[in-house]
């Protein structure tokens, strides 16, 4: 209608009156893998990232306030003959306080699926909860376990809805699927990539250096455990917002075990002990 | 007092029926038949073909669709119900290798065309979808399924089946030859036509038949395919009188 037009409001008004009805039975649901989760409500005529983006971006902020998004970790994932090995710390920052040095950073999805957390801490713990939730779902739907694939992907869809309104989220999706082991990379613009070896946070430099530097697909499993750990505890001691205990997964054919929990501190000991 | 309740699809009668979901079933009891059989590394499905009129093309009438390369179905009932609800599975078949990155098993399609007819039984205004389908593929793994759905929106898995006119004589038939997993294709495509023949008049030329082996896409079977099916049949069935 002309005057909707004027005022701009016709942009985000859906004229549904005629088609109501049509709504209602053709409505999409989780049968389709609707990606638009209705939890999340948007405020209709306001745009959250320009909204947020005096208050991020720039020096001041709005009245002198400025929200301090940063995120500190280090997570990695990598592939190898005898699965997938996950290695996380275990430090959760606001700022340059450290909140707690226990925080889980890992999310056991189910038996066969791990996901990791690195960015807004709030933001991963909602999303991953979220996606546990939709591959129990599937689970019960389909009388099968869902794909690491599938879940990636729905991650993905799930988060690129809210693409620009400040959401913080590097995740990676590991487990062991009727196609082998797998693992993905997931992050808050939606992307969504298929690999053998990833890190993430502000440590993940670090981590990759020693990575890149030991890592052979023929690894064998302690030597595998070693790697992981050893690159997390790198990136640990050199990045200020990583640290507290190095947390290990192994993803095998029979489903995940937690290799290990151990304190950097006993770690640092350990592996400048063995240069003498 | 049967007219008072049949008037609305969402009323229920005082004997638990919904007159209307009985009533599409009707229809699709005048729909041409359709035979679905499931051997062990091949499915079948058959249909008998309508008498076109002298100037129609018949090569626009088509009764079997296919959804995806893994996955297609027959009908019987109201041929333009039928247009809306291949065209629905065909787009969450993609909709399902989209998310999924995995083809959609037969069972979830099913579900999913079954769920979309239920909704139909229980809304205001709506009429039910006056088809029943037969629905036949290879899932990932190589299973072979064949599934019926009918207009309330129940599906079930069947070895194998008949819908629409004579479906009673059909499935007697199917009945009594069916053999349990038929490792021979041209056993199992032989058991369809012979089931088709014994409804159709006329013969071979009235039979559309389609086939679909594991790990191939779906063929539709020529005429004179089908003629020569037919004629081993007539001299197998000489040999035993």
């Amino acid at each position: 209608m002309a005057l909707l037009d004027v005022c701009g409001i016709s942009d985000w008004v859906k004229e549904d009156g005629f088609n109501a009805e049509r709504a209602s039975v053709d409505k999409v649901n989780h049968f389709n893998f609707a990606a638009q989760t209705p939890e999340l409500a948007v405020p209709v005529g306001v745009d959250p990232a320009e909204f947020l983006r005096p208050l991020v971006d720039s020096e001041e902020g709005v009245d002198g306030v400025k929200i301090n998004l940063e995120h500190g970790t280090t997570t990695l994932a990598f592939k190898f003959q005898h699965g997938v090995m996950v290695a996380v710390d275990s430090r959760a920052s606001a700022g340059s306080y450290v909140s707690t040095q226990m925080f889980k950073k890992v999310i056991e999805i189910n038996p066969f699926l791990l996901g990791t957390m690195s960015g807004s801490a709030a933001d991963c713990v909602y999303w991953e909860r979220v996606l546990a939730k939709e591959c129990r779902i599937y689970k019960l739907r389909n009388k099968e376990r869902i794909s690491v694939s599938a879940a990636s992907k729905l991650l993905a869809n799930m988060v690129v809805n809210y693409r620009g309104m400040g959401l913080s989220m590097g995740t990676m999706i590991c487990g062991w699927d009727k196609k082998g082991p797998g693992l993905y990379y997931v992050d808050d613009n939606g992307l969504r990539l298929c690999g053998n070896m990833f890190s993430t946070g502000s440590g993940n430099t670090y981590a990759y250096g020693v990575m890149d530097s030991g890592y052979r697909y023929d690894l064998s499993v302690p030597e595998a455990y070693d790697l992981a750990q050893r690159a997390i505890f790198h990136a640990t001691h050199r990045d200020a917002y990583s640290g507290g205990t190095v947390n290990m997964y192994h993803m095998r054919e029979t489903g995940w075990i937690k290799v290990s929990q151990e304190d950097v501190g006993d770690l640092y000991h350990r592996f400048f002990n063995e240069k003498k | 007092m049967a007219m008072s309740y049949d008037r609305a699809i969402t009323v229920f009668s005082p004997d638990g029926h919904l007159f209307q979901v009985d009533y599409a079933q009707e229809a699709v009891k005048k729909g041409s038949t359709a035979v679905g059989v499931r051997g062990k590394n091949v499915v079948v499905l058959g249909v008998e073909k309508k008498i076109v009129a002298k100037l129609q093309e018949d090569r626009t009438v088509r009764k079997i669709c296919s959804l995806d390369d893994n996955v297609f179905m027959a009908f019987a009932g109201l041929t333009a119900d039928a247009r809306i609800i291949v065209n629905r599975a065909r787009v969450e078949c993609q909709s399902h290798r989209l998310t999924v990155e995995d083809p959609a098993t037969v069972e979830y399609i099913t579900r999913y065309i079954s769920s979309i007819k239920q909704r139909y039984t229980q809304s205001n205004g709506r009429r039910p979808f006056g088809i029943s389908s037969l629905i036949v593929g290879f899932d990932f793994d190589g299973t072979p399924h064949l599934y019926q759905t009918d207009p309330s929106g129940t599906y079930h898995a069947w070895k194998a089946n008949a819908i629409g006119r004579s479906a009673k004589t059909v499935r007697e038939f199917l009945e009594k030859n069916y053999k349990e997993d038929m490792e021979s294709d041209t056993d199992t495509i032989k058991l369809a036509i012979r089931a088709l023949l014994e409804v159709v008049q006329s013969g071979g030329k009235n039979i559309e038949l389609a086939i679909m082996k594991r790990d191939e896409s779906m063929k539709m079977l020529a005429q004179e395919e089908i003629e020569e099916y037919v004629t081993a049949i007539e001299t197998e069935k000489q040999k035993k009188t």
